[in-house]
């Protein structure tokens, strides 16, 4: 344990001085909350509020509109809900930055093989490396979350609507989706950087995970699905299995002797 | 200490170590002389527990390579054909992170010790990318030792260096060997290797000789010693020629180059024979070969 904390402090001493990387950490999350925000405080005097609740509640389904709300309220919760999706994408990009960095940085300094010298584990080395591209990933979207969340409180008039985000669906997303969609991204960013020599390269083949979270993002703008929280269940799910292959196939490939005679 | 046993490495077809029989001794300077490709890099792989052998077997400090990699490696220190520091961060912290992974007590002592051995202490909270070649291969050796290994590996230790800083870590090299460290140097640097090593290996896929320099060097081309005379006459040759332990003489202007086994122990019977003939000497001295001789005579006889 304590070597990967070690390896976790290495990298973020070395990665976090590159700025594309604190540029990734820091205004990533800083859109994506601002995004949702901006579109609340624009749509707070929708003109819907005379509305009935269970008229917005069966036009836009999904059980978002809870009790309590009313027309505009329930309209805001549904829009805002659109761009959950868009706050999935902070632990995606977070770590397919950082992972590309560090791995790709340490085959062209050629760091690597001192480090596999010393008495550290595989796993530890691994670990250390999932670790500290997972976790500055994983609280920026706790943090934009709860920035959300406060900042919902203060610019909205109505305090009901607050209540609407800190629902199953949204807790669900958040705090375990976003994890394990980190993990995902992290592992994949470690696979695709093992085989590439510019971080760029590393970082722009393993944002094809973003695909599918747009396509969800997408999908949803266009009515063909509402993220409610069976789905999201189903998802954190499926994720969980994809994380365990990934994370199996990972440690394959950062074999000892694959990394020191294969790697270029 | 390190001994190897029939110690082999394939990479799929390919053969990079070929039965390789070693016992270096503890306290030993051992050069591992090779031309590039021949395997060097590779040995130093399997011997420090980085790769596995495909075959045979070896002990490192009294461990048993690929069932006891981990401590192997606690043990060891490894010095890479390239620095690979961590350009962003200081050498402090370059030192500090590895001397917290071979679990260091004295963090503090050892890192300002290894700096101030190695005259970067000046230069401590720099980033390493502002430092020169030599300093960087400086920081990698203080690195590779940080945490007191019993057998160092140093991989080409002054490829690459100016004649100052390859002297610097020659002499750094020279004393490490003081406190009794076993020491396993690759280079193609052949004076380093005379200057540093007890016994060399030369080694292209198989080990192709092992011994000290001088005895490789007599053992190649015998021992040779150059009469200068002011003139030469066959009287003086035959006078030579005629003793049973002068393997070849050969005529060179006004010298007698004589080739023999023990010339302490010859040499005064050859003077008085050549003087019993009026020769006039004006000289006499040994005509030595360099490790470069010998090494390119092995290696291309090799082929």
């Amino acid at each position: 344990m304590n070597k990967i904390k070690i390896i976790i402090r290495k990298e973020w001493a070395e990665v976090f001085k590159n700025k594309m990387v604190i540029f990734t950490v820091a205004f990533l999350p800083l859109i994506m909350t601002a995004l949702p925000l901006i579109i609340l405080f624009s749509t707070r005097d929708a003109g819907i509020g005379n509305t009935f609740n269970s008229e917005v509640s069966q036009m836009v389904g999904g059980g978002i509109c809870q009790e309590g709300l009313n027309g505009a309220e329930c309209f805001q919760a549904y829009l805002v809900s659109q761009f959950m999706m868009l706050f999935m994408l902070i632990p995606l990009a977070i770590p397919i930055t950082i992972a590309a960095y560090s791995i790709v940085g340490e085959k062209n300094s050629r760091s690597l093989e001192p480090l596999l010298a010393t008495p550290i584990t595989t796993f530890e080395l691994l670990a250390g490396k999932s670790l500290s591209a997972v976790i500055p990933a994983v609280l920026a979207t706790y943090g934009s979350f709860i920035f959300f969340l406060l900042g919902t409180w203060l610019l909205i008039p109505s305090k009901g609507l607050i209540f609407a985000f800190i629902d199953l669906r949204w807790l669900i997303a958040i705090f375990i989706v976003g994890p394990l969609i980190a993990i995902l991204a992290v592992n994949l960013s470690l696979m695709v950087s093992s085989r590439v020599n510019d971080p760029r390269a590393a970082e722009q083949i393993s944002m094809i995970l973003i695909v599918p979270v747009l396509g969800l993002f997408f999908g949803q703008m266009a009515g063909l699905f509402i993220l409610n929280k069976e789905l999201i269940a189903i998802i954190a799910i499926l994720l969980f299995v994809i994380d365990a292959l990934i994370i199996f196939l990972a440690i394959k490939i950062f074999d000892r002797e694959a990394i020191l005679t294969k790697w270029r | 200490m390190i001994n190897t046993n029939e110690l082999e490495k394939k990479f799929g077809d390919a053969t990079a170590v070929q039965s390789l029989n070693l016992d270096i001794k503890e306290g030993e300077v051992f050069g591992f002389l090779g031309p590039n490709g021949a395997g060097k890099t590779t040995t130093v792989r399997m011997l420090a527990g980085l790769i596995a052998p495909t075959k045979g077997s070896a002990i490192v400090n009294g461990f048993k390579i690929g069932l006891e990699n981990h401590k192997i490696r606690s043990s060891v220190g490894v010095l890479t054909e390239t620095p690979g520091l961590y350009d962003n961060l200081s050498a402090d912290h370059n030192l500090r992170i590895f001397a917290e992974l071979y679990g260091v007590k004295d963090i503090d002592g050892q890192v300002e010790k290894y700096l101030k051995m190695l005259d970067l202490w000046g230069r401590r909270f720099d980033v390493v990318s502002t430092f020169s070649k030599g300093m960087r291969q400086k920081l990698a050796i203080a690195r590779a030792i940080i945490h007191e290994p019993r057998t160092l590996f140093l991989d080409e230790p002054t490829a690459g260096l100016d004649p100052e800083a390859a002297h610097i870590l020659r002499s750094f090299i020279s004393d490490l060997r003081k406190g009794g460290r076993t020491i396993f140097l690759c280079t193609h640097n052949l004076d380093e290797a005379d200057r540093l090593c007890d016994r060399i290996g030369v080694f292209k896929t198989r080990l192709l000789v092992i011994d000290s320099p001088s005895k490789l060097r007599s053992s190649l081309f015998g021992r040779k010693i150059v009469f200068h005379l002011k003139k030469i006459d066959e009287i003086m040759i035959s006078s030579i020629r005629k003793f049973d332990y002068v393997t070849n003489v050969n005529v060179v202007e006004n010298k007698i180059v004589v080739t023999l086994d023990d010339p302490e122990i010859r040499n005064p019977e050859l003077i008085k024979s050549l003087l019993d003939n009026n020769a006039e000497l004006t000289f006499v001295g040994e005509l030595r070969h360099s490790l470069e001789d010998v090494y390119l005579q092995l290696v291309q006889n090799a082929d």
